[in-house]
């Protein structure tokens, strides 16, 4: 009844108990974080914009990013990843989402941050429809956390469109 | 998180003090049930039930086969190592950019679990070409796909990653990848089994 096994058993079954109802606390406690990001993203320049040998549209940019994502980070977060989409419609698709550019925040002193790129990502389109077309350029952000459930957020910033002509 | 708003409102209604009986009635039963069933089965019984009933249960609120899976590579570092787990959820909603979904390549039995970087949602079907990367490899899936293929389709995707816990899927990944430990751990099971006086 009070052999060394039946302790351990005991032991080891109540540590676990332990540890998962802290874990399960920790990730709670991330609902009680209220953030207030904020972001600007400017396009700079279109580097080029050409037909690919296979019918797809292709553009190259060059964007400046600025952000301040410190409230996001608790005492619960590991890491912030981060990327770039640029979101638009085509008589073909409904939505397209295509992103340009990504990063890793991994303390809340790189969270305010600026940026100088042109797009990590290749911005082919399904098709050629993009002369012309307006597109939004949406900051997304996914809290990932030490232990426990995952945010996700974005801000979503209007106004940009493609070139009328290939260049 | 609506729906605690909504118990606490059903709560407050004026049928709370039906509910309550309802659920002490119910527990009694319950009660009942838990205590015959720990005569059968004994201590060890107990507790394998009470893995499966977990699991189970995981398996209703996640709405997923495999509610839960065991990262077995560094392509999603620093995020994900090896050796942790992620919980799995797969809602109807559509999939967009920087979900990180699990899925399947035909062809390959393990699952891959990497980030959502292009989506294209058709107009006219509203089925989703998607294109996945993971967030510590240099370029995107392609190179994984099958021969051809350049997206993902939906019924590739088993689930979204909705939550993670570091390191406890290490036993799995030991017992998986040096089967001589399984067989120690079994064995040793076994006996214990045997030996016990109760």
């Amino acid at each position: 009844m009070h052999s060394f096994w039946y302790r351990l058993n005991g032991l080891l079954t109540f540590s676990v108990t332990i540890l998962a109802i802290m874990c399960a606390i920790a990730s709670l406690s991330d609902n009680l974080n209220t953030p207030s990001p904020s972001a600007e993203i400017q396009v700079m320049n279109i580097n080029w914009f050409q037909k690919q040998p296979q019918g797809n549209d292709e553009v190259s940019l060059t964007m400046n990013i600025s952000a301040d994502l410190q409230s996001l980070f608790t005492w619960n977060t590991k890491q912030l990843f981060i990327f770039v989409a640029a979101e638009y419609e085509t008589p073909k698709n409904s939505l397209n989402q295509v992103s340009l550019w990504d990063a890793i925040i991994p303390a809340k002193e790189h969270a305010k941050f600026w940026i100088h790129t042109s797009n990590k990502y290749r911005f082919v389109d399904q098709g050629n429809y993009l002369r012309g077309k307006e597109f939004n350029l949406t900051l997304h952000w996914h809290v990932m956390p030490k232990t426990g459930k995952m945010f996700a957020d974005k801000i979503v910033l209007t106004g940009y469109s493609f070139p009328e002509e290939y260049r | 998180m609506g729906w605690i708003g909504d118990t606490v409102d059903s709560v407050k209604s004026t049928q709370i003090r039906q509910l309550l009986t309802q659920a002490v009635s119910l527990g009694n039963v319950l009660s009942t049930i838990k205590v015959v069933w720990g005569i059968l089965v004994g201590n060890r019984g107990m507790i394998v039930t009470s893995a499966l009933i977990i699991w189970k249960g995981l398996m209703c609120v996640t709405g997923s086969e495999s509610p839960v899976v065991v990262v077995l590579s560094g392509s999603m570092e620093p995020g994900f190592k090896r050796g942790d787990i992620l919980f799995l959820h797969m809602s109807k909603d559509p999939i967009r950019a920087g979900e990180i979904v699990v899925f399947n390549i035909d062809g390959r039995e393990i699952p891959i679990v990497h980030r959502v970087i292009k989506v294209h949602e058709r107009q006219d079907t509203g089925e989703v070409d998607v294109l996945t990367k993971g967030d510590n490899n240099y370029g995107d899936d392609r190179l994984l796909y099958a021969q051809g293929q350049l997206y993902l389709q939906r019924h590739h995707i088993m689930g979204r990653a909705v939550g993670f816990l570091p390191y406890v899927g290490w036993v799995t990944i030991i017992m998986t990848e040096k089967p001589i430990i399984k067989y120690i751990l079994i064995g040793a099971l076994g006996l214990l089994v045997i030996t016990s006086k109760d």
